[in-house]
């Protein structure tokens, strides 16, 4: 045996090398320097959300073979509960004091976590569980519980567009030169590194991230070890759903409105996102991500008309290159 | 009649009259529901069932669950606006923009097909979904041919206006103008075209099919067989999506985004066919009717309950004219745990 | 000596297919048992209805005199039951340490269990960071069986674990199980290869159609040629 077959292969850099070459390509089209790093910046913060949002949903895929369709009800719920928990505290958030803000933010994103979270659980319990194994029905199921959140989210918070402005510090942009960069996104970006990282720590340095990700590759394999890969299942389509709801209050804020399509509308650039990713893969979801988000705001300044259709355009290409997605998800 | 329904009885007393009165009801609306508001109504019932019943053909025939079902029907329907809107109001126009239409849908379902057969069913709906949704964005877009998000408005053959006058006096008390025949067309076209539909179900055909649904499994050894089987099925279910659009446009002589590509419509459509039930046309028939008299008449209804229950907390919210949607969402996830075969199924199983 | 498994009237249903029609036999405690049988006879289907993972839809499946037929496929591999199926379940994306380290429920890995088994699975040591995909067929099927008694078991089924495999490599298998048998861990071990299978066993039963067609020793069935001939026919030769 040489000693090649020890060498330990490394993750396939191509697609993570398709970042910086999408951001170079783009450099000699954008007229100047500061558009483009302004450009650049919003499509890495539009990418970090996207991330936060469609991680949950391509992981949950991953291990228990579940698309599940609703999924943008749960970031929907988070902004209105967020927006639930703002409203009262607009003087906080106005206050130009970073400590105020944060007192009223970080409790809204919480509420928005925990609601969501806890809806995911009653929606994995009640909707999905009786369906594992059936796609047909699993797609029917989890649209009619989409329709009936999203009706629900009128019953309580009416059928209104509600604008939600961004808390006064978060508001304005860094300057250095003539480059100017919007604070909300550079949070946009930190928040979005550390969700990855928290992810990343926890498949790949705890037990039960070595467990989920057996799990992607063989669940049954799992439970024949002796390990309840239900509960896990459980937990992971909680976290998801959680995660989905903090992806939520951070577009709206990002928008500064929330509505009860806004879901939706999110839904088909996280399907996208998962899609190139390859369906079930985390790193391919982060990569995807932030792909969709820098050429739609690339694309977005040079030929605005096909702005909204470049991303499928992106998915078609990948797709081509790799039938599969960026990085195929091993199944048994 | 046995050749009309191709053998496919609806095979309940209680079915059985209920789709005879929908006919009859269709078929006399004019007379029978004058104003302008029913025969919208009317109107939209015939078109739908048309678009539901080819859906079924797809979702509950073979089992795969495409989001690009509007496509097809607003390729049909835009082909109508944007030939009447270049080519002025002629019938030849209308032909043109109609086969152009039609030839469209068979190649781009055609394409749709052999990617279906390739991919897993959760990997189809979200690609449809994608596509379907780049579509409702390129008819935004393309405002010079498709006049954007506003839409087309254009006019038809003079036959066809409702200014035309085709009788001088009234026949049973009603206009015989332009519109009467452009609802005519509609109801004829439907009702033929669903009339095929029931045969291509029940032909050989339409049973291979089913056993493909059944047993993927098997029907893969059979091999290449389900490969063309699949695919025409599909190509089948997009033109009669086609066909539907054509007639929706010739109905409303308006033609937008919102009438015939968004995702709204899509819903709608799953929320017909499984409500009435999967894997029956008849379900197409009476989810279509049910839905859009909901639609068009359930809000007034419930907003008598709603006022009626004013003073009592949350429930008038719930039963708020608007929230029919919910319960009608409820009824779907209902209906897909409890009762797969739908309305029709239930109807069935209690003869 | 008191039997640790026994299944009694076992039937086991796949969608409209019944395959396992009235399985019984029993395993000795300590002792290695083969289930011999023609491709399709339901030997794969026994062993998967035993982990839980398919159902029993009716019969009594006795370990260690608890039934377990109707108990989940976690709850039955909690019992201290190993199982390596035929496609062995390698976990290819993880590396062959995370292989175990994940089949160690109890904790960190016994240093001292892990040094036996790389004496007859030495490859185990020489790849231990690299992914599971990336090691031969063989190395796979003794890391799956590494992983299977990674803990001690009271017993370890396994199916058809030469399949594939090179003579040489077969033979080390055999060397590898011998030391297994030594540390009184009973074996249920689903074989077409009849060589390896009278090697290695000490009782036998025989499956076809479903059914169990012969049990005894494995001593007497290889003992009478006859027998062979009539309950495994042409599998036998294609072997000898």
């Amino acid at each position: 045996m040489s000693d090649d077959a020890l060498r330990v292969p490394g993750i396939d850099k191509i697609p993570l090398a398709l970042i910086p070459a999408i951001a170079l390509v783009a450099l000699p089209l954008i007229p100047s320097l500061p558009t483009w790093v302004t450009l650049t910046v919003a499509g890495l913060a539009m990418g970090m959300m996207i991330f936060i949002m469609a991680s949950g949903l391509t992981l949950v895929f991953g291990l228990m073979d579940v698309m599940n369709f609703a999924h943008g009800a749960f970031i929907t719920i988070g902004a209105f509960v967020a927006t639930s928990v703002l409203i009262p505290l607009a003087g906080w958030t106005q206050a130009d004091s970073l400590w105020l803000n944060l007192g009223a933010i970080i409790p809204a994103i919480l509420a928005a976590m925990a609601v969501a979270g806890a809806l995911g659980l009653v929606f994995e319990r009640v909707i999905i569980m009786p369906v594992y194994g059936q796609h047909l029905k699993q797609i029917l199921i989890t649209m009619g519980g989409l329709i009936v959140a999203e009706q629900s989210i009128h019953v309580i918070w009416g059928p209104d567009i509600i604008p939600l402005p961004k808390p006064a510090t978060l508001r304005g942009s860094f300057i250095f030169g003539d480059i100017a960069i919007e604070k909300y996104r550079v949070v946009a970006v930190i928040v979005g590194l550390a969700v990855f990282a928290a992810m990343f720590l926890l498949l790949n340095r705890t037990r039960i991230g070595l467990l989920i990700r057996a799990g992607v590759e063989d669940s049954e394999m799992v439970e024949s070890l002796g390990y309840r890969i239900r509960r896990v299942f459980v937990g992971v389509f909680v976290a998801g759903s959680a995660l989905a709801g903090l992806g939520g209050v951070m577009w709206a804020l990002y928008q500064e409105t929330v509505s009860s399509a806004m879901g939706m509308q999110v839904m088909i650039l996280i399907f996208i996102v998962i899609i190139i990713g390859g369906l079930g893969s985390v790193g391919g979801c982060f990569i995807g991500a932030l792909l969709v988000g820098l050429v739609a705001n690339y694309v977005g300044f040079l030929a605005p008309k096909i702005a909204l259709g470049s991303n499928i355009l992106l998915m078609v290409l990948i797709l081509l290159w790799r039938p599969q997605g960026l990085y195929p998800v091993a199944k048994r | 009649m046995q050749r009309l329904l191709s053998g496919d009885y609806p095979r309940s007393r209680v079915l059985g009259i209920v789709l005879v009165l929908i006919l009859a009801g269709l078929a006399l609306a004019p007379f029978v529901f004058p104003g302008t508001r029913s025969l919208n109504v009317a109107a939209k019932i015939c078109v739908f069932i048309l678009l539901v019943a080819s859906y079924d053909l797809l979702l509950g025939y073979t089992g795969i669950v495409s989001f690009a079902h509007t496509m097809f029907f607003g390729l049909g329907a835009y082909g109508i606006g944007i030939a009447a809107t270049r080519l002025g109001p002629t019938w030849s126009g209308l032909a043109v923009g109609s086969l152009a239409a039609l030839a469209l849908s068979a190649l781009l379902s055609l394409a749709i097909g052999l990617l279906s057969l390739r991919v897993k069913t959760i990997f189809f709906a979200m690609i449809t979904l994608a596509v379907a949704s780049f579509f409702a964005i390129l008819a935004s877009q393309l405002s010079w041919l498709t006049g954007g998000e506003d839409g087309l408005t254009y006019k038809l053959p003079e036959l066809l206006l409702p200014g035309t006058k085709l009788l001088e006096a009234p026949l049973l008390g009603v206009v015989i103008s332009g519109r009467i025949v452009s609802y005519y067309i509609v109801f004829a076209g439907a009702l033929c075209l669903f009339l095929a539909l029931l045969r291509v179900v029940n032909s050989p055909f339409g049973r291979v099919l089913q056993a493909i649904r059944e047993n993927d499994f098997r029907a893969e050894a059979i091999g290449y067989r389900s490969v063309v089987y699949r695919s025409a099925a599909n190509c089948l279910s997009a033109l009669a999506a086609t066909a539907a659009g054509i007639l929706y446009a010739v109905w409303l002589r308006y033609v937008g985004p919102d009438t015939t590509l968004s995702l709204d419509i899509m819903i709608d459509i799953l929320l017909m066919v499984v409500i009435g039930g999967m894997g029956t046309l008849y379900g197409a028939v009476i989810g279509a009717t049910l839905f859009v008299i909901a639609q068009n008449y359930l809000q007034d209804l419930m907003k008598l309950a709603s006022d009626a229950a004013a003073g009592i907390p949350l429930l008038p919210s719930l039963v708020h004219p608007d929230r029919w949607l919910l319960w009608l969402g409820i009824l779907f996830v209902l209906s897909v745990y409890h009762f797969p075969a739908g309305i029709v199924g239930r109807l069935r199983g209690n003869k | 000596m008191s039997n640790l498994l026994a299944l009694a009237g076992v039937n086991t249903h796949i969608g409209h297919y019944h395959i396992l029609q009235g399985v019984d036999f029993v395993v000795p405690h300590g002792g290695l048992t083969v289930l011999l049988g023609r491709n399709g006879a339901g030997k794969t289907t026994c062993l998967r209805t035993i982990m839980g993972l398919w159902q029993a839809s009716a019969g009594r499946i006795e370990f260690d005199g608890t039934d377990i037929a109707r108990r989940s496929t976690p709850a039955v591999a909690q019992l201290g039951i190993g199982y390596v199926p035929e496609s062995m379940g390698i976990f290819t994306g993880l590396t062959v340490s995370e292989n175990l380290t994940l089949a160690a429920r109890d904790g960190p890995l016994d240093e001292r269990r892990l040094d036996w088994m790389f004496r007859f699975f030495p490859a185990l040591k020489k790849f231990w960071h690299l992914p599971a995909g990336h090691l031969s067929g063989g190395q796979k099927q003794m890391l799956a069986i590494a992983r299977a008694i990674i803990e001690p078991k009271k017993l370890l089924l396994v199916d058809e674990p030469t399949k594939g495999l090179a003579p040489a490599i077969i033979a080390h298998m055999v060397d590898a199980f011998r030391e297994l048998k030594r540390t009184d861990t009973t074996i249920l071990l689903v074989e077409q290869n009849f060589h390896f299978a009278r090697t290695l066993g000490d009782t036998v039963a025989v499956m076809d159609s479903g059914r169990i067609v012969h049990s005894g020793s494995m001593n007497d069935l290889a003992d009478d040629e006859a027998q062979q001939q009539k309950l495994l026919g042409l599998s036998l030769d294609a072997h000898q």
